[in-house]
This record gives C-alpha cells, structure tokens and sequence, in this order.
C-alpha cells in the first residue's frame, strides 16, 4: 500500500508551515508524527493534494512548565512527554501508557494526537481534565483554542485548515491533588472502549476543592462531566458522595455501540471505571505522587 | 516527485534519490535491498516492520524516507554484531521463539531496545512491549520466555 500522490512539502519553521498551509488551504494536511495520517493515506481515506512536514521546524520542538502550565509544543514526541511526566505529571504519564506501543510513541506527537481528535484516544480527555489549550497560529495571527471549545465531532476540531496547532498547554493539578486513570481496551495499545480519568483535591477541612472527571471513548467527542464534579465539589469525600457522583455523571452519558461494545455495556463500563478512578484519586490526595 | 537524502543503514551511508510517497519500509527493501524488515499490515498495527530510528524504536510502514534524511536506521540485518547473533537472536533460537519467523524481525528489533530500558523486564513488562507485534504462530508464550532468557544473559546470568 503506497500513499495516494502528493506534494511533498519540507517546512523549515512554523512561519514557513502555516504559509504552505495558506497557500493549498483545505488541499493540505499537516505531517507531524504522522502515526495516524501515515495509516489513513495508506488506506486512501485520505487524499490531501500536499502534506506540509513540519519535522524540520527547529522552532516546534521542546517543551516547558511555567507556574503550573506544561506547554508541550508541536514536534515533542509522546514517549519524550512520556518519560518526562513519570515524576512531575504522573496521570499523563500513566495515560500515555495507555497510547499505542512504545514504536508509535517515539514517533507519535502528543499535538498531533491532541487535534486528531479521535474520541477513543486518552489525550484529549487529558487535556480536558487538566484544562488544556491548544495554541493556534495562521499567517498574521496567533489564538488559543479551550479544550472545551476544541472537540466538535469524531476527528474534527474548531481548528481551520489554515491554522497549524504550534502548542498544547496542560494545567498541571494542583499541589496535594490526587489523580485516577483506567481504560477498558481488547488489547493493551488499542483503542478505548472505555475510558476515565480524575483529579481531585482536598481542602483543609476534607471537602472536595477541586474535581476533574473526563470520559472518552462514549461519544463522537471526549467528555468531561459537569454534573459529576459538580455533585463532588464542595462535598466531604465519602464513598457515598463518590457513588453519588458516579450515578450522576454516568447517567449523562450516551455511548454509541458499535460492533466492538454495544451502548449499554460501555455505560456499564464507564461507571464502574469513574467510581475506580475517582476512589484512587481520593486516595492519592495529599500524597506527592 | 524525488527528493534526494542522505541516511545511515545499519552504519553504511546511502546517498538516494527517494519517491515520497516511499515508506521507509518499502525504501530498505526496495532501494537498499534490505529484505529483512519485513511488512505486514503497512498501516502500524502489526509490528512486522519495526526499525531502529537514531536507536529508537519505530514503525518503518509510518515514516516517510525522506523523513529520514540525515537520521541512522538500524534494521534486522544490523542488529547482531559480526557474523554470531545477537543474544536476543540466540535466545529466540534456544526457545524456539518463532516459527515462521514473518513477525520475528519486528520483534527482535523492539526487543533489544526494550532491553536496554529494562534490562531486568518482568513477564508483565514483556507481554505490554509484545501487545505492539502480531504473531500468528506461536502463541506468543515462547517469545516471552526467549526475551527473558536473552534479559538473564545480557545481564551475565547465562543460561536459565
């Protein structure tokens, strides 16, 4: 299986990329890790008239923590964010675990999986818990795109086909946070079925300060659940009040079934992951790691 | 559309003019004549392919060749030193670690850089670095127990 032809384009910075992206417009896709759009031109379910490689933009590697936000910029492969969170970050390094194989990771970006938006992949539910932003740049212009505001369908975002995603940002969970993680797949590497991530934290008198509940793999776009963490905040932790916000988040949701997990399985499914994940949360709260 | 690049295959420089719509997979066996990497599913599910990338490992259906100018592979063919094996190949062999050896290029490659990670892997470890590489043979339980026995001689133990 070959790729489909296309017009070869070697960016050397960001300017350069976002100039080639202006000139073919919705002719051309970006080529970064390319561990998903490589499969998808080999399949011909994509046929982009120019691929712009934005390997080569020096200006697109590296990433930073500044005051509590990881900025991870375009060509940062998942295995380097990987290795990095395993102390500082540990909910995205064990999510990322969770992403492929490690030979998908060392190439694999953590941008580029954040804008495919594939709503059974474990990064843009993380960037919804750890609310995230995407940094946005065109020719004359820079805008930050809210993970809220990112996601509207399976593998679409609000980004513009001119737009070339140069950043994510993660809020890293505040000091004392505890953190949870679980997915549900065939085999590990696959895609979700199910999966659920939490953060929690605690004030001084044992009420919940802080509450992240995400979801992926139940919809056309990853999930965060307002009314799960709405019914945490505020509240003593107890295992009822857990049990409280798991009912409320879980009816909320509206899986689709497909041949791999029918609707009601995978809503089964999430409940037991959020009340798994939430409890490990609260027990990782005022722990370091 | 060509483009010419420059790349190191198992320490040979290679100078070539490159289709770009060439996978790195299709370029070794194509263009170098280096038939060991082996393709299976040319969409990243099956492993088959997998190449060191600067000592990395990667999958070879999903990477351009050009975009691996200026970069040094590793395929199957450069892994064992010499005319001998690799321990990795030796302990493949001794456990019979493979049969009809289409999966095992991959596998080897993954495995000697997996091993230089954890260099003291548990069965665990070993088994969620294979959930990368089908093999439609053997079940997979001999290829465990050959990256094992290969771990306990990089290590000195020598044989279990």
């Amino acid at each position: 299986m070959k790729p489909p032809p296309f017009e070869y384009v070697a960016a050397s910075s960001a300017a350069d990329a976002v100039e080639a992206l202006r000139r073919h417009g919705d002719d051309a896709k970006v080529l970064a890790g390319g561990q998903s759009l490589i499969p998808m031109l080999a399949l011909r379910l994509a046929r982009p008239a120019a691929l712009v490689d934005i390997n080569g933009c020096g200006d697109l590697e590296g990433m930073a923590e500044s005051r509590g936000v990881l900025t991870v910029n375009a060509l940062v492969r998942q295995r380097a964010l990987e290795r990095w969170a395993r102390e500082r970050a540990p909910l995205l390094a064990e999510a990322l675990r969770w992403v492929a194989h490690p030979p998908i990771r060392n190439r694999g970006t953590v941008v580029g999986s954040v804008v495919h938006a594939d709503p059974a992949s474990e990064l843009p539910a993380l960037l919804l818990c750890l609310d995230g932003e995407v940094v946005a740049r065109r020719r004359g212009g820079e805008r930050v795109i809210s993970a809220d505001q990112l996601y509207v369908a399976p593998l679409t975002t609000s980004l513009e086909s001119d737009e070339l995603a140069t950043a994510v940002r993660f809020t890293l969970p505040p000091a004392g946070a505890g953190w949870g993680f679980a997915e549900v797949t065939r085999r590990h590497g696959d895609f979700a079925l199910v999966g659920c991530a939490a953060v929690l934290a605690l004030d001084g008198a044992g009420a919940v300060s802080h509450a992240r509940l995400g979801f992926f793999g139940v919809g056309g776009t990853p999930v965060r659940s307002g009314l799960g963490e709405a019914a945490l905040l505020g509240q003593k932790a107890t295992a009822a009040r857990l049990g409280e916000a798991v009912k409320a988040a879980a009816a909320a949701l509206r899986p689709d079934g497909d041949l791999h997990a029918t609707s009601e399985y995978r809503s089964s499914v999430a409940a037991t992951l959020a009340e798994r994940v939430l409890t490990a949360a609260l027990e990782r709260c005022g722990k370091t790691a | 559309m060509k483009r010419a690049i420059r790349v190191t295959v198992n320490g040979v420089s290679h100078a070539r003019d490159a289709d770009v719509r060439s996978t790195l997979a299709d370029f070794v066996r194509e263009d170098l004549d280096l038939t060991g990497t082996h393709v299976g599913c040319e969409h990243g599910v099956c492993g088959a392919c997998t190449v060191l990338l600067d000592g990395e490992p990667v999958r070879a259906c999903l990477m351009l060749a050009v975009q691996a100018d200026g970069r040094a592979i590793t395929t199957i063919e450069g892994i064992a030193p010499g005319d001998g094996l690799h321990p990795v190949q030796e302990a493949f062999w001794a456990k019979h670690g493979l049969q009809c050896g289409y999966c095992t290029p991959g596998i080897i490659v993954s495995a000697c850089a997996f091993l230089e990670e954890h260099p003291a892997p548990t069965h665990e470890e070993i088994r969620e670095m294979l959930a990368g590489h089908l093999c439609r043979c053997t079940g997979y339980h001999f290829i465990v127990e050959a990256i094992a026995e290969a771990a306990r001689t990089m290590a000195g133990g020598g044989k279990a």
